[in-house]
C-alpha cells in the first residue's frame, strides 16, 4: 500500500496559485520531505492531503483513502502537526491530550498507556500536570508530536515541526522521529526549508512556486549535481561572473560548479583577472541541488517572496 | 516500548459525536472555573445591576411599584440578562480558539462538525446556568422567596435561554476570524436586544413602536416566563401585576408560557441549524 498517492493537484486562492499540477507517491513506512522557500506551497499541499482544504483539481489519497470522498478515513488514519501550535495553552499537558483522545475516540483503556508512552517519548511525562502556556517552543512543538501520535496513525504530517527551535531540540526530535519509525508502522511526511534537515528524509520532493522540481533520495539528488562547487567572492563580481560564463551569480556570491573542485582552484587563479578575496569549495549539498533545479539559492527565493533579509535571516536561524 | 499496531480510532457513530460533545463541553468548564476574573466579572454585574442601580432607583420608583420593591420587579430581568451575556461570552470562545490555532486541532478531528457547535452551545448554556444559580443565592437577599419549585423552574429557563442565545452567538461567530471584530460585534447587538427585550423595564404602557419591537423581539418571549415564575411567588394587586407584568398578546390573543418556551426552543434550534451549516463551510 502507498501511504501518499497525489495526481495532478492544483490549488489557488484568487490569482495566487499555491499548488500547481503536483504528482508524487510516498511509500508506507518511508520518511518523506517537502523542501522549498517560503510561499512554495507546501503548507496549502498538507493542508489538503489533511483535508483541511479542497483541491481544485486533482486526486489525493492518504492511508488508501480519497481526501475529497473519505474524508473521516483520512482523518481517522493521520496524525498532524502543524506549522502553528494548536495547542490549549489553558489546559495541562494532560488535559490536551486527554481532549484529543475523547475527540478521536480512542477505546478507554488504550488512553492512559498511550499517553504515559507518548509523553516519555518526547520527554515530557513529568510535567504532563503543568498548564501548556507555561511550556517553552520546544516544549510545545514536543507535546504536539505527541498528540499527533496518541491514536496512533498511519501517516504523520510535520509542517515544519523544527522551525524556531534551537538545535539541541531539533536533533532531539529528528531522534523522535527516527524511533518512531523503529517502533511503529508509521510513514512521515514533512516540510522544511532547512536543507541540513532534509537529509533526515528517505526522499526528498523540492517545491517551489507550486511546482516540484525535483523527487528523490538526498544522495541521488546530490549526484544528479554532481560537481564540486566553487563560491568566489571577488572586487567585481560582474566582472568576474563575464569571465566565467557557467558561472550562476547568488547572494553568496559566484558559484562555478566543477568535476574537481580541487584541481580547479589553480585554473580559476590564473584566468581570472579580478582580484579574488575569498573562494570556497564545497562537495553539492541540497543548497546546490535547488540551485541546479530553480537557478536560485533558497535564500534568494525567500527574499524574492518579499521577506526581507534580515527577517529570513531570523527565520533561518 | 511496545510496537502499537493498529490505529486506536473506531468508525464514526453515535457513540463517538456523544464523546465529542461531551470533551468539548468539559473543555468550556475547565477554562471557565480556571478563569477567576470572568467569574468575578460575570457576577458583579448583578450586583451592580441589583444593589446599586435597584437601590438608587428605587426612591425614584417608589409610587409605581405598588407595594412592590423595585429590586423584587428587577430580580428576573437580572437573572436573565447577566446569563445572557455569560452565554453569549461563552460562544465567543470559539473565535479566541480559532486566532488561537485550537480550534484547527477540533477541525481535523474524524467527528461532525456538528459535534462541536453542539458542544459549544451546551456548554454555553451550562456555564450560564451555573451563573444563574449564583444568581438565585441572592433571591432571598432582595425579598424574592424561593422554593425548589420556583428555583428549578427557573434554573431551566435560563438554561433554555442561554442555549438559544449561545446558539445565536454561534450562528453570528461561526465565520469570524478575528476577535476585535467579534467584541464590536456583540456589542452593537447584545445591548439593544437585551434593552428591547422587557428584561429592565414593563412592557405596560410602551409607545406604540416599542411595543411592536419588543413583541419581534425573540429574547422578549425568553424573559418574559422567567419574569412570570417570579411574580407568582409575590403578592400584589392584580392592578399592579397587569401593569408590573402583563400578558404578551399577538392582536389580543395571550400567549401562553408554554407557546413561548417552545417559541424559544424552536429558535434555539433553527439558530443552531445556521450555526452548523456556517461551520461546515470554515476551512
Ligand atoms: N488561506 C489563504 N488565503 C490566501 N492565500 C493563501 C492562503 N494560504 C496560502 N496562501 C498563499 O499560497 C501560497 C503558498 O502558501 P503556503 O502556506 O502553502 O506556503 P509554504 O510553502 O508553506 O510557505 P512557508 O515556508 O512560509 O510556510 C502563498 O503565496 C500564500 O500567500
Ligand atoms: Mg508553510
Amino acid at each position: 500500500m502507498t501511504a501518499v498517492e497525489v495526481e495532478g493537484l492544483r490549488k489557488s486562492y484568487g490569482e495566487v496559485v499555491a499548488v500547481d499540477g503536483v504528482d508524487f507517491t510516498v511509500a508506507r513506512g518511508e520518511a518523506f520531505g517537502f523542501l522549498g522557500p517560503n510561499g512554495a506551497g507546501k503548507s496549502t499541499t498538507i493542508k489538503i492531503l489533511c483535508t483541511l482544504a479542497s483541491a481544485d483539481a486533482g486526486t489525493a489519497r492518504v492511508a488508501g483513502f480519497d481526501v475529497r470522498t473519505q474524508r473521516d478515513d483520512v482523518r481517522r488514519h493521520i496524525g498532524l502537526v502543524f506549522q502553528d501550535t494548536t495547542l490549549d495553552g489553558y489546559l495541562t499537558a494532560e488535559q490536551n491530550l486527554r481532549f484529543h483522545a475523547e475527540l478521536y475516540g480512542m477505546p478507554r483503556q488504550s488512553v492512559q498507556p498511550r499517553m504515559r508512552q507518548v509523553l516519555e517519548m518526547v520527554g515530557l511525562w513529568e510535567r504532563r500536570g503543568s498548564k501548556v502556556l507555561t511550556f517553552s517552543g520546544g516544549m510545545k512543538r514536543r507535546l504536539e508530536i505527541a498528540r499527533g501520535l496518541m491514536h496512533s496513525p498511519r501517516v504523520l504530517f510535520l509542517d515544519e515541526p523544527t522551525v524556531g527551535l534551537d538545535p539541541q531540540t531539533r536533533n532531539s526530535i529528528w531522534e523522535y522521529i527516527a524511533q518512531l519509525r523503529e517502533q511503529e508502522d508509521i510513514t512521515i511526511f514533512l516540510t522544511t526549508h532547512y536543507m541540513d534537515e532534509a537529509e533526515h528524509c528517505d526522499r526528498i520532493a523540492i517545491m517551489d512556486v507550486g511546482k516540484l522540481v525535483a523527487l528523490d533520495t538526498p544522495a541521488a539528488l546530490k549526484a544528479s549535481v554532481g560537481h564540486d562547487r566553487v563560491t568566489i567572492r571577488t572586487a567585481d563580481d560582474d566582472l568576474a561572473a563575464q569571465a566565467l560564463p557557467d558561472a550562476v551569480r547568488t547572494a553568496d556570491g559566484i558559484v562555478i560548479s566543477t568535476e574537481d573542485g580541487a584541481s580547479y582552484l589553480p585554473r580559476l587563479f590564473a584566468t581570472l583577472d579580478v582580484p579574488i578575496l575569498s573562494v570556497s569549495v564545497r562537495r553539492p549539498s541540497l543548497d546546490d541541488v535547488f540551485l541546479a533545479y530553480t537557478g536560485r539559492t533558497i535564500r534568494d527565493s525567500e527574499q524574492a517572496a518579499g521577506m526581507p533579509a534580515f527577517i529570513s535571516a531570523m527565520v533561518r536561524r | 516500548m511496545t510496537i502499537v499496531a493498529a490505529v486506536s480510532v473506531p468508525q464514526r457513530g453515535i457513540a463517538l459525536d456523544v464523546r465529542a460533545v461531551k470533551i468539548v463541553i468539559q473543555r468550556d468548564l475547565i477554562r471557565t472555573v480556571q478563569d477567576r476574573t470572568r467569574f468575578v466579572a460575570a457576577l458583579v454585574q448583578p450586583l451592580l445591576f441589583l444593589f446599586v442601580l435597584g437601590a438608587g432607583l428605587s426612591s425614584l420608583t417608589q409610587g409605581s411599584t405598588g407595594a412592590l420593591d423595585l429590586q423584587q420587579f428587577m430580580f428576573p430581568g437580572i437573572l436573565a440578562t447577566s446569563t445572557l451575556f455569560t452565554a453569549v461570552f461563552s460562544a465567543m470562545s470559539i473565535v479566541w480558539d480559532r486566532e488561537f490555532g485550537f480550534l484547527r486541532e477540533m477541525l481535523v478531528a474524524p467527528v461532525r462538525r456538528s459535534s462541536i457547535i453542539v458542544g459549544k452551545a451546551l456548554a454555553g448554556a451550562t456555564v450560564a446556568t451555573v451563573q444563574g444559580t449564583l444568581v438565585l443565592v441572592l433571591a432571598p437577599v432582595v425579598d424574592v422567596p424561593l422554593n425548589a419549585t420556583l428555583a428549578l423552574t427557573l434554573l431551566g429557563e435560563v438554561f433554555l435561554l442561554s442555549f438559544t442565545m449561545t446558539a445565536f452567538a454561534l450562528a453570528i461567530v461561526a465565520r469570524i476570524t478575528q476577535v476585535q471584530t467579534v467584541m464590536g460585534l456583540m456589542q452593537v447587538l447584545i445591548l439593544p436586544l437585551s434593552f428591547l427585550s422587557g428584561a429592565l423595564y414593563p412592557l405596560s404602557n410602551l409607545p406604540g413602536w416599542l411595543s411592536v419591537v419588543t413583541r419581534l423581539n425573540p429574547l422578549t418571549y425568553a424573559v418574559h416566563p422567567v419574569r412570570a415564575a417570579v411574580f407568582e411567588h409575590l403578592s400584589m394587586s392584580p392592578e399592579v401585576r397587569q401593569r408590573l407584568n402583563p400578558p404578551i398578546t399577538w392582536g389580543g390573543w395571550i400567549v401562553p408560557t408554554s407557546v413561548q418556551l417552545l417559541l424559544v426552543a424552536g429558535i434555539g434550534a433553527a439558530l443552531l441549524a445556521v450555526a452548523v451549516v456556517q461551520f461546515q463551510k470554515v476551512e
